[in-house]
């Protein structure tokens, strides 16, 4: 783990990437009340996101290039 | 079944339990086999973040605010992106330096300040109380709410007595009792605690799988999914709100500054910063955390917002506290294992929080806050105390219990008027604090002592008075008017309006200042002045710790006088004579030494000893007890920067590249002064081969000048011809002379020359000798003086090579003592371990300079200019040669004008000395003439 490997900046963009689609102003698009598969909209789109970044930190962590 | 003493019985069950789990990892850990040197074990670890609060909280938060419950659990999700540079480098910071809390931490990195260490104790203390109050009351309230089984009824909010009476802080003691027993067994010199780790890893797996039990029983079970959930809650208008924003409407405010608080709770809680690094095991298992524990939170999570809309949908409004939900719905429904599973989870998620935070904070308050005041004492004498581990403990487990008191405390009189999450996010504004000193900490090298102090000091009192004065004022402890009037009344220093800041909630409106606040104070007096020397070195040595690894590996800063024994004492007062004795010879093994008697009490082993006590006692107090033991001198300003400044490393260079060219310039220098020696050596070649080319060459023009005059004048008379038939034969005779020396002064040198050794009478050479140059002295006028011993005069050497020496003495003597009176005295003395020969003559003398030519080959030394001796200024260099050869010396002793005397030794009766006489290589070429 040294101090400027690829994975640590891919992990650093992850996280401006999340923060930008985990705050507002981006959040407030999908506060609107539509259903996907009866689920709102909301709900599914923070948890899809959330999950969606788990995962690529794990691919960045387990396989990426170091 | 679920009557309250087999409810009590399984809460004790339950923590027996994990304290099972915990001694079998020490002891696993003691046996060198660690269960917890696991990514997944740290990973999980980590989750007791999730408290309470996760547990209870979240589906009361979600029943008002909707999605507004998450941003708590994605602000670590996304700071765990970051842990790869920050968390890392923090890990390595804390491991190089063996630090053991995050007061620790701070203090050492400003200079090892014990002011900074007891600030950032009370200010975690005093922020962590709150949240301990809230696991407190989750549990109290669980208890309460289970005991009335079936019925579901909540607790009564008001008239619990203080202290004696209520059940809450019998449960606060015995929580304090087993924290005791699972942290404060014995001191450890890093503060690790395998077993806790353990349990903590298997409480988030218990309070994980009930969370998740009651999440599909209610989603599957009493729904029929999340689908039908949300369809039913959409019906009903209120609870449609909740769906379809995020968090307080209008407050986009809000998301975002939980969001970056609960970014920076994840690293700067006690208990978080204890798991994650303090009990860090390899640092390589931070790979797997960064993506495991926001799997944890997202898994953890999924269920809340179906368990909230359930249980506003299943509770008629208002009667059921939405915090408890997670409990009361499979209370409903009757479900007695669900309810104990989700009891015990809930248990769990409380026990694990105020274990790992009160052990943490109780090392804070005994290394950083007791400690250090203590040593301040004098009369107490600290520091002459034979074993001081048991006052530590003592200290610790008072600790403990005082921090579990204020705890009960602050329940009691501020909690009732709260949600659960709104007291824990009091306790997130409080480490928030932190995150100026520490982050700036860690990568700017400016930072200073007064920066940090000024900056935690202001964003604390700015907490203070915007956050946890007003819940006093809420909960009626304080007056109401203290939140609508404020201080000295006036408008602008309204605690939750501060300077006319509106429309924004608490928890931001206190964000905002106090960061404000701290992060002004701490660059702007950080920039106001220099930092100094102590400051200085431990900046860089945390700024720069993932740089040269020699900066952490050389033990640096320190001059001073100690003994391994003194060092090894001091350690002992602390962790213990044993144990400090192991760790000492872990040391010496590890330096490659047999025992720790061997070590040298060098600058190493003092910094050494000062990091394992800085474990047991915190960095501060460590530099306290290692300056009284051992003799120290302060380091000066300039003399830490000219050694850790930047440019040093490049001074080591150039003092490197200096040496080499001192190095090379010595080097060229011998080769000049040897290059010289031989240009010397070749102009003597030069002169002895034209000196001898001429003394050759002139008995050969004589001799052919005198043949052709006898070969062209027939007509000579019979004396003439005598007469030049002798200078022809006298030539002859000199031409013949010069070529013997010449090569025998070859043979000589190489070592070729035959030397017989047999018993020679010193008396009889020197007489011979006399005999022979008798003529010559006689034509010369100067009288032969001998004076020999009457004894027997013994050497075993060559005689004819000693009669040479003598001649040459005997006819230089002669030559060079030419006046009416001249007179030539040969002495023979004998001594002890040798003889002696004196030759001396009344001559001219010679001068001091020319008797340092005397000796060498190819020199002669004239009176007069232009009067040339016979002889080819070898004979002395030969004497010398054949002197050297018998293991004596050759040596003379003269003034200009009175005279000389050479002398020469020989060792009594000894064989020869073969002494291998050193040429010089030049000399080679000079034997290369004679082939």
């Amino acid at each position: 783990m040294r101090g400027n490997s690829v994975k640590g900046q891919c992990l650093v963009a992850l996280f401006l990437l999340g923060c930008l689609l985990l705050d507002y102003p981006v959040l407030d698009l999908f506060a609107s009340p539509t259903n996907v598969a009866g689920i709102p909209l909301l709900f599914v789109y923070v948890f899809s996101v959330w999950a969606l970044l788990i995962a690529l930190m794990t691919f960045v962590v387990e396989r990426g290039r170091d | 079944m679920l009557i309250a003493p087999f409810i009590v019985l399984a809460s004790f069950a339950y923590v027996g339990l994990l304290f099972a789990i915990a001694r079998y990892g020490d002891k696993r850990a003691d046996a060198g086999r660690s269960i917890i040197a696991n990514p997944y074990i740290y990973a999980l670890s980590l989750a007791v973040y999730c408290t309470s609060w996760t547990f209870y909280g979240s589906v009361g938060r979600a029943a008002t605010t909707g999605m507004g419950f998450l941003p708590i659990y994605l602000g670590p999700t996304l700071m765990a992106a970051l842990w790869w540079f920050v968390m890392y480098k923090v890990i390595r910071i804390s491991k190089a330096n063996r630090l053991t809390s995050i007061a620790d931490f701070v203090a050492s990195r400003y200079g090892k300040s014990q002011l900074l260490g007891g600030l950032v104790t009370v200010i975690a203390i005093v922020g962590v109380v709150p949240y301990i109050a809230l696991q407190l009351k989750a549990i109290s309230v669980s208890f309460s709410i289970m005991l009335r089984y079936p019925d579901v009824v909540m607790p009564d909010k008001q008239g619990a007595p203080l202290f004696i009476g209520d059940n809450t802080f019998y449960i606060a003691m015995l929580l304090a009792a087993f924290t005791i027993l699972f942290g404060t067994r014995h001191l450890d010199a890093t503060e690790r605690h395998e077993g806790l780790v353990a349990a903590i890893a298997f409480e988030s797996l218990v309070k994980l799988v009930a969370f998740i039990a009651v999440g599909v029983y209610v989603t599957y079970f009493m729904y029929d999914g999340f689908a039908d959930i949300f369809a039913r809650a959409e019906r009903i208008p209120q609870l449609a709100v909740l769906l379809y924003e995020g968090g307080d409407s209008g407050r986009y405010s809000t998301w975002a500054s939980l969001l970056f608080l609960s970014m920076l709770s994840i690293m700067f809680l006690p208990r978080q910063f204890q798991v994650s690094v303090v009990e860090n095991v390899d640092e390589r298992h931070l790979g797997k955390a960064v993506w495991l524990f926001p799997l944890y939170l997202l898994v953890i999570n999924v269920f809340v917002m179906p368990i909230a809309l359930g249980g506003l949908m299943h509770f008629p409004q208002g009667i059921v506290d939405a915090d408890t939900y997670v409990l009361t719905l499979p209370m409903s429904v009757q479900q007695p294992w669900l309810i104990l599973l989700v009891f015990i989870g809930g248990l769990s998620a409380a026990t694990g929080m105020v274990i790992v935070e009160t052990i943490a904070l109780s090392t804070m308050a005994c290394n950083d806050l007791v400690m250090p005041l203590l040593l301040r004492q004098r009369w107490l004498r600290l520091t002459e105390w034979r074993d001081l581990s048991g006052l530590l403990l003592g200290i610790r487990r008072g600790a403990i219990v005082v921090i579990f008191v204020l705890g009960y405390l602050y329940f009691s009189l501020a909690g009732e008027a709260y949600a659960l999450v709104s007291i824990g996010l009091i306790s997130f504004s409080a480490v928030a604090q932190f995150a100026p000193a520490i982050i700036g900490g860690i990568y700017w090298k400016g930072g200073t002592r007064l920066g940090a102090i000024c900056g935690l000091a202001a964003g604390f009192l700015v907490w203070l008075y915007t956050l946890l004065l007003p819940s006093f004022a809420k909960s009626g402890w304080l007056p109401i008017t203290f939140l609508s009037e404020g201080y000295l009344g006036t408008d602008l220093l309204l605690p939750e309006q501060l300077f006319g800041l509106r429309d924004f909630d608490n928890i931001t409106h206190c964000l905002f200042w106090s960061m404000a606040a701290n992060i002004g104070c701490y660059v702007g007096l950080s920039l106001a002045r220099k930092p100094t020397g102590a400051e200085h070195s431990q900046a860089t040595l945390f700024v720069d710790v993932l740089k040269s690894s020699t900066l952490a590996a050389s033990p640096p800063f320190w001059r001073g006088r100690a003994t391994v024994q003194d060092l090894l004492a001091l350690l002992g007062r602390f962790l213990g004579p044993e144990r400090a004795r192991e760790a000492y010879t872990q040391y010496a093994r590890s330096r490659g030494l047999p025992a720790f008697e061997r070590l040298e009490a060098d600058a190493a082993l003092v910094q050494h000893t000062e990091s394992l006590l800085a474990g047991a006692i915190g960095s501060a107090s460590a530099r306290v007890m290692m300056s009284s033991t051992v003799d120290e001198e302060p380091l000066a300003l300039d003399e830490v920067l000219h050694i850790i400044d930047e440019a040093s490393q490049a001074l080591a260079y150039s003092r490197q590249l200096e040496q080499k060219s001192a190095q090379l310039q010595a080097a060229t220098d011998e080769l000049r002064r040897a290059n010289q020696r031989l240009q010397e050596l070749d102009r003597m070649k030069d002169d002895f081969i034209s000196m001898v080319t001429h003394e050759l060459r002139t008995p050969l023009t004589s001799i052919r000048a005198f043949s052709e005059i006898l070969s062209t004048h027939a007509d000579l008379d019979a004396e003439q011809r005598h007469k030049f038939l002798n200078v022809i034969i006298k030539e002859s005779d000199r031409l013949t002379r010069l070529i013997n020396q010449v090569l025998d002064l070859a043979k000589l040198d190489s070592g070729r020359a035959e030397w017989r050794a047999e018993a020679v009478d010193l008396r009889e050479v020197i007489e011979d000798a006399a005999t022979t140059l008798a003529q010559v002295y006689r034509d010369r006028g100067v009288t032969l003086e001998l004076e020999l011993p009457a004894t027997h005069a013994p050497v075993v050497a060559d005689r004819d090579r000693l009669m040479q020496v003598m001649l040459n003495l005997l006819s230089n003597a002669a030559k060079y003592c030419d006046r009416p009176d001249g007179r030539v005295h040969v002495a023979l003395r004998i001594m002890p371990d040798r003889l002696q020969i004196d030759v001396r003559d009344n001559g001219i003398g010679i001068s001091a300079a020319d008797q340092e030519l005397l000796f060498e080959k190819f020199r002669q030394v004239g009176d007069t200019v232009g009067r040339r001796r016979s002889g080819s200024g070898l004979g002395l260099a030969i004497c010398r040669q054949i002197v050297d050869h018998f293991g004596g010396q050759l040596w003379v002793d003269s003034k200009p004008g009175a005279g000389s005397t050479f002398s020469f030794t020989l060792p009594r009766g000894s064989g020869q000395a073969a002494r291998a006489s050193a040429s010089d290589s030049a000399v080679a070429a000079v034997r290369a003439l004679h082939g």
